[in-house]
């Protein structure tokens, strides 16, 4: 056990937090909206161009070409994270497209779409859930008849991030329907400007639209578009998932967000005494401190894992079970040391913290639900890492 | 970087579970708790050849000179066994010894000295008992001191906070609902202290970190034995553990309990390495995993059933171990207090 970095890594966190500190005036801010402002965009060049992201990505398509070292990785985001310095883009394109056309993608897809991804300047949005199929993603029943060398698209699509945003989609849809559910699906990339599509605001409980609905009609697209291999959707769709569970319940994340509370708690006070005075809600902010601690071991744990190319077990299954059920308790207990300040949302005088208690509170719901709900991850970690049986299908009648 | 157990760390952990499964198994376990002093005296005579008893006495005083970490491994080993040992009381007044009492450190190493533990003054003063200095004289009550058989000296916690070294006591056993460790009420009637050392927030925070790393192991004990128990129970002709019902319980056993096993490794690293929030790490697992496990307890019991109620699996010593450990050296909100204080979060 040893957690102390040594003297070159020591010295690589001091050249990120340089270059940081050094640059931030290029960095965006929050008034600088839209997901390409040419600001932001300077800013991902920038990055890319000094190895703050796409850091591991081969030169050719646009990356920073290094080896692959996920301790500079981790210093890297710890530095984003203690200079509270504008973050390099992420989203499906990035964080999920871009993995699964390195490992699977063909030459031309792959000097196609990486680099331009990669620039923020083309924008993606994944098509995988659908109403019936959610937690049984296999489900999907989007259709792509060939025609051609085209497919002709119909169905629809749900929680849908940034698709009035995305130029592109990368979809999962049926192209085999005779085959078992697992085997007659393609993972198809197109245009969202393809005629026939329309896009949906989705507005849930915090009252934003953070997802759509997408609806495909006669939607004429090339079959050249399938990643892989037709009917081997479901297999590409997975190297994907596992890149997106990763993204749930960062340790790192929580941390700084139950320090806000501990911050809160000190600052605020409730007839006439501050919250962290008061023994009960201390209680309680202790306890989740504990399970917060557990949390950072728990991905220190993780990363030794990672570093040595082995796999994590059940240290690494139950993150995003933990994790996103962690983050929606500390916002919890932060809308409780409120009092009845804590059910002010959207905009007014007494808003503390511009109301970010209470969304977290209906978003960190979401993020429980959404990326394989707490019952899929339960299933997963009983029988993954815990060698129980699956539950039998019930018999055909 | 590196959050991982070492070779060597990994090694002395299957040295220990291995002494363990054939020398304390549950056969072993029923008659402890039946008073038989001849299961008793063979467990401990094995543990202490195996020289655990001096593994955190520093090796200038002839002990292996090794760390926490490896203190909380031990523990967690006899913790899955639901084993009785000395081996906390000597941790724990190695501590404490080990900064300016060396010759008392070096008896533990050796054997020649075995301690117990009467702290409860550090953790929860009681109206009508406790032990007073004066002048280097010990008089009063301990209650629920951990007094191995055998034992030479006990380590005593006055009302100031500051502990001495005794030879001479009086013991009456205090029954407990583990009956598989002792517990006893002290009574010293001016007894001399023989050495004596300054409070010491570490000693208690020592002694907290051990008892999660107990609970930790007879956790882990309960899950591994609800999974498997799961895998061959079977009811409308199918095992049980095929019902998510049942399956779910098991996930969120193991997934509270993974990262407290490594809230409890980074405690004892921090403890070993002298970082600043040390202190406040090992009392928040203590508190945590007095948590996590009443919460596995409870769940793995349900899990076997009605034959989890019952005697005849002897499941209910890891129940009780673990019910034990959470009232030990402070109740979770007591601990979780101490916490706060540490880090300034308690008006003064």
């Amino acid at each position: 056990m040893e957690l102390n970095l040594s003297p070159e890594y020591e010295a690589f966190r001091q050249d990120v937090n340089r270059i940081l500190t050094e640059n931030s005036h290029l960095a965006p801010g929050p008034e600088d909206r839209g997901m390409k402002h040419p600001k932001r965009l300077a800013w991902q060049k920038f990055l890319i161009e000094n190895g703050l992201t796409a850091r591991t990505i081969p030169k050719e398509y646009g990356g920073y070409g290094a080896e692959p070292d996920l301790l500079k990785s981790r210093i890297i985001a710890e530095e984003f994270a203690r200079t509270g310095i504008a973050r390099p883009m992420g989203g499906q394109g990035i964080s999920m497209l871009v993995p699964t056309l390195l490992e699977l993608g063909t030459p031309e897809q792959k000097e196609a779409y990486i680099r331009p991804t990669l620039y923020g300047e083309m924008i993606w949005c994944q098509g995988y859930s659908e109403p019936g199929a959610g937690s049984d993603l296999a489900a999907v029943r989007t259709a792509a008849v060939e025609d051609g060398d085209d497919f002709i698209i119909n169905g629809q699509k749900i929680w849908t991030s940034t698709a009035k945003q995305a130029d592109m989609i990368f979809c999962l849809v049926r192209t085999d329907p005779d085959a078992k559910k697992h085997e007659g699906i393609s993972y198809v990339l197109f245009s969202m400007e393809t005629p026939g599509i329309e896009v949906r605001p989705l507005v849930d409980m915090t009252e934003n639209a953070n997802f759509n609905e997408v609806f495909f009609t006669d939607v004429r697209v090339p079959q050249s578009g399938i990643v892989f291999e037709k009917n081997k959707g479901w297999q590409v769709a997975n190297a994907t998932l596992t890149h997106e569970r990763g993204m749930l319940g960062d340790p790192n994340a929580t941390k700084a967000r139950f320090l806000e509370l501990v911050e809160l708690m000190k600052a605020e006070t409730l007839n006439g005494e501050r919250l962290i005075d008061n023994p009960l809600l201390r209680d309680r902010l202790i306890k989740l401190q504990g399970e917060v601690y557990a949390m950072q071991a728990n991905g220190l744990r993780v990363t030794t894992a990672s570093l040595k190319r082995e796999s994590a077990g059940l240290a690494g299954l139950i993150v995003k079970l933990q994790g996103c059920e962690l983050n929606h308790q500390i916002a919890g207990l932060a809308i409780d040391a409120l009092g009845e300040l804590g059910i002010l949302y959207g905009e007014g005088d007494h808003l503390r913290a511009d109301g970010s208690w209470q969304w977290r509170y209906m978003y960190d719901l979401g993020l429980i639900i959404g990326g394989g709900t707490a019952q899929i991850q339960k299933n997963i970690i009983s029988e993954r890492g815990l060698g129980m049986p699956r539950e039998p299908k019930p018999a055909k009648v | 970087m590196e959050f991982a157990l070492s070779e060597d760390q990994r090694m002395l952990q299957d040295s220990i579970s291995g002494f363990l499964k054939d020398n304390a198994s549950l056969d072993t376990i029923r008659k402890i708790a039946d008073g038989n002093a001849e299961a008793k005296a063979g467990l401990d005579a094995g543990l202490a050849e195996m020289g655990i008893m001096g593994l955190y006495v520093p090796e200038a005083m002839g002990g292996s000179g090794l760390g926490l970490l490896e203190a909380c491994l031990v523990q967690e080993a006899l913790g899955y066994t639901v084993a009785p040992s000395g081996f906390l009381a000597a941790t724990v007044a190695a501590d404490l010894l080990a900064k300016d009492q060396a010759t008392y450190a070096s008896g533990i190493a050796d054997g020649e000295k075995v301690f117990g533990l009467a702290l409860t003054e550090l953790a929860s003063r009681r109206d009508g008992s406790g032990v007073t200095a004066d002048n280097g004289r010990l008089s009063g009550t301990s209650l629920l001191a951990d007094v191995p058989t055998g034992a030479t000296h006990v380590l005593v916690a006055d009302t100031s906070g500051a502990c001495h070294v005794a030879s001479g006591w009086s013991a009456k056993p205090m029954r407990t609902i583990d009956r598989t460790r002792t517990f006893q009420e002290l009574a010293f009637d001016g007894v001399a202290a023989e050495a004596s050392t300054q409070s010491d927030p570490s000693a208690l925070a020592v002694a907290r970190l051990l008892v999660a790393a107990d609970t930790l192991g007879a956790a882990q004990a309960m899950i591994d034995k609800a999974v498997e128990y799961a895998k061959e129970r079977k009811q409308f002709g199918r095992v049980i553990g095929s019902f998510q019902a049942v399956k779910h319980l098991c996930a969120e056993m193991a997934a509270k309990l993974e990262p407290a096993r490594a809230l409890v490794w980074h405690a004892a690293y921090a403890m070993d390495t002298k970082d600043p929030e040390a202190l406040v790490m090992a009392n928040l697992a203590k508190a945590h995993l007095a948590e996590v496990g009443t919460f596995v307890a409870k769940t793995a019991t349900e899990v076997h059933g009605g034959m989890g109620f019952t005697d005849l699996l002897g499941l209910h010593y890891w129940f009780k171990r673990i019910g034990v450990n959470r009232q030990l050296f402070g109740s979770p909100e007591q601990v979780r207090q101490t916490a706060a204080e540490l880090q300034g979060l308690v008006a003064a």
